[in-house]
């Protein structure tokens, strides 16, 4: 099923937690809204859901406007953080649920909970009830309870972020397997940008109600259209620098005291004139080598298979992604190299990127 | 627990015992009183003695109205029709108000909980005359005034108006009890179910409600005890012995012209407490939650 979002608005008093939202999911697309707390990804989730009634806009399902349309007759699942089962049902009660009350026959009924329960291996849970269950084990039977009913949308409200680390990797694989081979269209709500690059089509980010970028995530991650996407998206976050580019010898040149870096013609060209902007380097993006610009290593952390390196240059910290052999000390003296086909550049004032529209 | 506790342990919880059990020898010792009492013609303290001062006496004559007062069956049934329906009105009222305060915005809801709670500490005495005006006021209605079975109707001299002010005056409470026992049901599950394509009225019904029954027997366990032991509202409103409770037969022993017999008065008393008493063993577990679960919800 398709899903498109117009102009879609929720007001609470004079606070938008949702402005002016447009967007298309295609049918079988999986789409994660990713931003931090408070940014009206939930929001904007519960008013596809029906929960919440859109203040202005419109929800449409395939062509159909569901504005009016109560969240029983909307045909989606929902998985939530906190896995909201029915305590007092027995997991297979709960997974029934949904189905006793659109009558599907008791026969089908039962055989559907059952290839369920297989297919996410709940099968020995099924007399339990909830309080009995681990919260992977929840989880699961909140998947499940969502698919039975067979959705044609499926929604997810930060499914994971109760689980520890370790079952959280292998349930975004089988979440993301499972979406694949049922072809149902999902959006998935997290502010963990690693599950959204991971495990999405397309990220919806967003930031105080409104959209901030709807693209891939190989997009967002190279050609980030704002301060706060570059920012957000990707580990360890990117480094910001104020500069000023000039124009010298033909080349353009992004500088500001003891920093100096000649940058591509076509990158640098979009600043030049521009007074103060602001340069976005990735720390897998700059190098210490033997010869650039010159600075002092800060911290040193280890992160086992890099060390992230905090080099500080003047006034600056810049972030830096080195092999652990180098066996960097504090103190020490280095340079730096950037890869300059990934410099970003940015207004400082519109916060927008000067290269990406 | 016995091998976790430490000599020094042991010695604390013997001490406290002992000032408990200290604290609550008067008590007990009201209550084999009563016990003692309704079996004796007289007792001098806790020993039984019959009418020459002579230890012994015993009887049940003080029992004896229960089988030659026709009308202490009829009190009682009265008292367990009252207890009923007073539970059943607070409990239906006091769950749905509970949930519309603790989930729907609405304009008023913060006025609405502020004068509730206002009610609550109000000291109904001062309200006997303003009512029964008010029963008087319902008594003229056809049929809801006072032609309903069972009940009587809602009128002044029925069951059914004494119901209906002990309803009144019990709601608030109720209602704040389940207002706070719904704020601790997620809305995540709520929502679950509204989406699973359950409707309000069901989501509340099979959803809500099983979350918080222990709220509910709480409440209902609470209702029923104010009910069956009332007796300022039904002596008042209610002329008719017919119509009288057990609290007000009680105090119709003790205002009788003849000499008072404590001893038959000890009797009803403890015929009165004897359903208390058991539905007290049978539920206080659950009458605990209402102060531990207004706090922690219907975990």
């Amino acid at each position: 099923m398709k899903v498109k979002l117009e102009n879609l608005t929720k007001r609470w008093g004079p606070v938008y937690a949702a402005r002016d939202i447009n967007l298309d999911i295609n049918d079988g697309e999986f789409v994660a809204f990713l931003g931090p707390s408070g940014c009206g990804k939930t929001t904007t989730l519960l008013l596809i859901a029906g929960i919440y009634k859109p203040t202005a806009g419109r929800i449409l399902f395939d062509d159909r406007v569901m504005n009016q349309v109560p969240p029983k007759n909307r045909n989606i699942g929902m998985v939530f953080q906190s896995y909201a089962l029915y305590p007092h049902m027995t997991v297979y009660e709960n997974l029934v649920f949904p189905m006793k009350l659109k009558r599907v026959p008791p026969a089908e009924m039962k055989a559907r909970a059952q290839r369920v329960a297989e297919m996410l291996g709940i099968s020995q849970l099924l007399d339990r009830r909830p309080g009995q269950l681990s919260g992977g084990q929840q989880q699961r039977v909140a998947l499940g309870r969502a698919l039975t009913k067979h959705p044609d949308l499926l929604l997810f409200d930060e499914p994971l972020s109760n689980l520890d680390a370790r079952l959280r990797l292998s349930m975004r694989a089988e979440i993301k397997r499972l979406q694949m081979d049922l072809g149902v269209t999902a959006i998935y709500v997290t502010h963990d940008q690693v599950e959204a690059m991971t495990m999405a089509d397309r990220v919806a980010v967003m930031k105080d109600g409104q959209l901030q970028a709807y693209c891939p995530p190989n997009e967002l991650y190279d050609r980030p259209r704002t301060l706060f996407i570059a920012g957000f998206v990707g580990n360890p976050p990117m480094n910001f620098i104020e500069v000023e580019v000039v124009l010298r010898d033909g080349v353009y040149h992004a500088q500001r005291a003891g920093f100096d870096l000649p940058l591509l013609t076509e990158r640098g060209g979009q600043a030049a004139g521009r007074g103060p902007v602001i340069l976005g380097v990735r720390p897998e993006d700059v190098m210490i080598a033997e010869e650039g610009i010159a600075g002092e290593v800060y911290v040193v952390e280890p992160l086992g298979r890099d060390d992230l390196i905090d080099v500080r240059i003047g006034e600056v910290h810049v972030h830096v992604l080195a092999d652990p052999n180098r066996r960097c000390k504090v103190g020490d003296r280095v340079h730096l190299c950037f890869n300059t086909q990934k410099i970003q550049l940015f207004d400082p004032k519109t916060e927008q990127s000067l290269l990406w529209t | 627990m016995e091998d976790r506790l430490g000599m020094g342990n042991r010695w604390r919880v013997a001490i406290l015992l002992l000032i408990l059990t200290i604290l609550t020898v008067p008590i007990l010792v009201g209550y084999v009183w009563i016990l003692i009492s309704t079996f004796s013609q007289r007792t001098y303290g806790l020993i039984p003695v019959d009418a020459s001062g002579q230890v012994g006496g015993l009887t049940l004559r003080n029992w004896s109205f229960l089988w030659e007062d026709p009308n202490i069956w009829k009190v009682t049934l009265n008292s367990l029709i009252l207890a009923i329906g007073l539970t059943i009105g607070v409990v239906l009222v006091s769950s749905m108000a509970g949930y519309a305060l603790s989930r729907i915005s609405f304009p008023g809801r913060r006025v609405f909980l502020g004068t509730t709670l206002v009610l609550h500490a109000f000291p109904s005495v001062t309200l006997l005359i303003a009512i029964f005006f008010v029963l008087r006021w319902i008594s003229r209605i056809p049929i809801l005034g006072r032609d309903i079975p069972i009940i009587g109707g809602f009128g002044y001299n029925t069951l059914g108006g004494v119901i209906l002010v002990m309803l009144a005056l019990q709601l608030p409470l109720g209602v704040w009890l389940m207002k706070g026992f719904f704020d601790h049901v997620s809305w995540d599950m709520e929502r679950a179910a509204l989406i699973d394509g359950c409707s309000r009225w069901r989501t509340w019904w099979q959803i809500l409600l099983p979350q918080i029954r222990p709220g509910i027997a709480a409440l209902a366990i609470f209702s029923f005890i104010s009910g069956w032991n009332e007796f300022l509202i039904p002596y008042t409103y209610i002329t008719d012995q017919q119509q009288s409770t057990i609290a007000a037969y009680l105090n119709k022993l003790l205002s009788d012209t003849a000499p008072v017999n404590y001893s038959q008065v000890a009797a009803v008393g403890l015929f009165q407490l004897i359903p208390v008493m058991l539905f007290f063993v049978f539920t206080q577990e659950y009458l605990l939650s209402i102060f531990a679960g207004g706090a922690k919800g219907g975990s």
